[in-house]
């Protein structure tokens, strides 16, 4: 409601609660105009990939919740949790009731490898297996034979390295992190023995950071290995070594050369780093037996040589395959969606529809810009489309908008058990009491209706605004 | 842990580093910026962000930019953080151009 006089309210809804939705909402409520920042998220939790795709081992990188916590404390900012849009609420209600509205929802899901016998049991995506040693509660009930030997996982950048990590540490070191329970109960039963992290490229051309590739060279009780002859370069890769500008080749290089000389020890589990070769089919009566690979040459100047297949296949015989080759967005109803890239069309942030943008809605994080960078990325990213935002406002704020005080009896209308931040304060603390006796910073809820008997409504106190 | 600001920062003071930044570590005098270890998470996205590779992780330093840890411990506690990308310094492309980037 705006005061004779006074600037109007602007109200905006945040559509996502992870890293690019939070950056979104900070943007807004430091622009030093009076806004209320609605963010709506379909888990009762939120944090996005923070909580659900950080790996357990890597606690310091899940520190940027301190942030969004201070953020969501933030007078003018409200969460709005257990509530989907699409499902709860449509993009028309949102237009209705807000301003603008930020799509801020990440890459669901994953790019497929688009060979036969993909969707054989046995053969998942990093996705799943880290949504699911992450407690998520879409992935709970996924299994994975773990009794498997030798498993492959395909893609060679720092999710593989993450998948790769829990299936190669030791249980009693995944212990005291806030994996979840589920994982490590089956982890502890993995008969795994031998992980091959397969790129279609060269060791050059990997997408590993260093920092994580040597953390792979770390894991105890474990040796790192390359076939010496993937470690010749060619011409192109040469001056791809040689650029001043490649952050991560060079120490990649130079990890792969030291474990081409190394030796697994009897009893050791082995990661082998395999190059050059693609997966053409995954085959097996049932369930994936072995894997058809064909080996690549690589054609192309620097910094943009591609993977040319040659006539030579070879079989890996595996168990268990993750893919792990990219997330993808997932359409939204009701947003113009690019499907050769599983993104939103934009401009700086607004949503494009063929060459009209339209009014009032706005994409940020991997949902605008593909699944790439990492969770600091998303801060400048976000802070282009909240300018985008502002500078549109002149228009968009001619009419009122009800905001919150118009979502609220609107969902409640619904039927919507509607999650505050109040209480996922109140899961949080249960999350982390119930890790305590196991000595573990948290003990994830990992279904929807655990999360909602924590944080019951406390009636009026739950609507109070933190 | 940290990530360290170094040398090259000296006379650019780009700040694309903040702007990257998911925890708000960077701290700035008139100068250059300081990265305050306390608060650094590691997550490296400032590394690729600054356009004259100031930033090193610690355990990549190389030895003569060794003192800079001390200095950006120090310096970063006494000045205020940097909250949003700020234009550079007037020297600053001619600084990115002396040194090859």
């Amino acid at each position: 409601m705006s005061v004779e006089g006074a600037a109007p309210m602007i109200h905006v809804a945040i559509v996502g609660a992870g890293p690019s939705g939070f950056y979104a909402a900070e943007a807004l409520l430091r622009s030093g105009l009076p806004v209320k920042v609605d963010m709506i998220e379909r888990l009762p939790t939120p944090f996005g990939l923070v909580r659900s795709g950080v790996a357990p081992d890597h606690p310091k990188l899940k520190e940027a919740i301190l942030v969004y916590d201070r953020i969501a404390r933030t007078p003018g900012f409200n969460f709005f949790g257990n509530v989907s849009v699409g499902r709860d609420v449509s993009i028309s209600d949102l237009r209705a009731i807000y301003h603008a509205a930020v799509f801020a929802c990440g890459a669901e899901t994953d790019r497929r490898l688009g060979i036969p016998g993909e969707d054989l049991p046995c053969s998942h995506t990093a996705t799943e297996f880290v949504g699911w040693f992450n407690g998520h509660p879409d992935y709970r009930d996924r299994t994975f034979d773990l009794s498997q030997e030798a498993v492959a996982i395909v893609g060679q950048g720092n999710v593989a390295a993450d998948v790769c990590r829990i299936l190669a540490k030791s249980v009693d070191e995944l212990r005291t992190t806030d994996i979840a329970e589920h994982a490590l109960d089956a982890l502890a039963r993995s008969k795994v023995r031998e992980i091959h992290i397969i790129g279609r490229r060269g060791p050059l051309q990997a997408k590993f950071t260093t920092k994580e590739l040597r953390e792979l060279r770390e894991i105890a009780g474990c040796a790192t290995l390359v076939d010496p002859a993937e470690l010749t370069l060619n011409a192109a890769s040469e001056v791809e070594l040689a650029d001043r500008n490649n952050l991560n080749g060079p120490g990649n290089l130079k990890l792969f050369r030291a474990f081409a000389s190394q030796k697994a020890a009897f009893g050791q589990r082995t990661i082998l780093f395999r190059f050059h070769l693609s997966p053409v089919a995954l085959v097996g009566e049932g369930y994936v037996e072995k894997m058809i690979l064909t080996r690549n040459l690589l054609e192309g100047p620097p910094f943009a040589q591609v993977a040319r297949p040659t006539d030579e296949a070879i079989e890996l015989p595996c168990g268990l395959v993750f893919r792990s080759i990219g997330y993808r967005g997932v359409p939204i109803p009701g947003l113009p969606f690019k499907e050769s890239r599983g993104t939103v069309p934009h401009v700086a942030g607004r949503v494009l529809d063929g060459t009209a943008t339209l009014p009032g809605l706005y994409v940020t994080g991997w949902l605008k810009r593909g699944p790439t960078g990492i969770i600091g990325t998303n801060r400048a990213d976000s802070v282009e489309t909240v300018a985008s935002l502002l500078a549109d406002l002149p228009k968009a704020c001619g009419r009122e908008k009800q905001g919150a005080e118009a979502l609220r009896p609107l969902l409640e209308g619904r039927g919507v058990r509607v999650l505050n931040y109040h209480n996922w304060l109140m899961i949080d603390s249960a999350e982390i009491d119930r890790g305590k006796p196991k000595g573990k910073p948290r003990e994830k809820f990992t279904r929807i209706y655990e999360m909602l008997a924590v944080s019951p409504d406390r009636g009026d106190d739950a609507r109070r605004i933190l | 842990m940290s990530h360290i600001v170094t040398d090259n920062c000296h006379l650019c003071r780009f700040t694309d580093c903040v702007a990257v930044c998911p925890v708000e570590c960077f701290h700035a005098d008139d100068e250059r910026t300081y990265i305050d270890p306390d608060v650094c998470i590691d997550c490296g996205a400032c590394i690729p962000a600054c356009p004259v590779r100031a930033i090193y992780d610690i355990i990549d330093m190389p030895d003569e930019q060794r003192r800079w840890i001390a200095i950006n411990a120090e310096r970063s506690h006494a000045l205020p953080v940097v909250y949003a990308k700020q234009d550079p310094l007037p020297t600053a492309a001619a600084r990115r151009a002396e040194l090859g980037y």
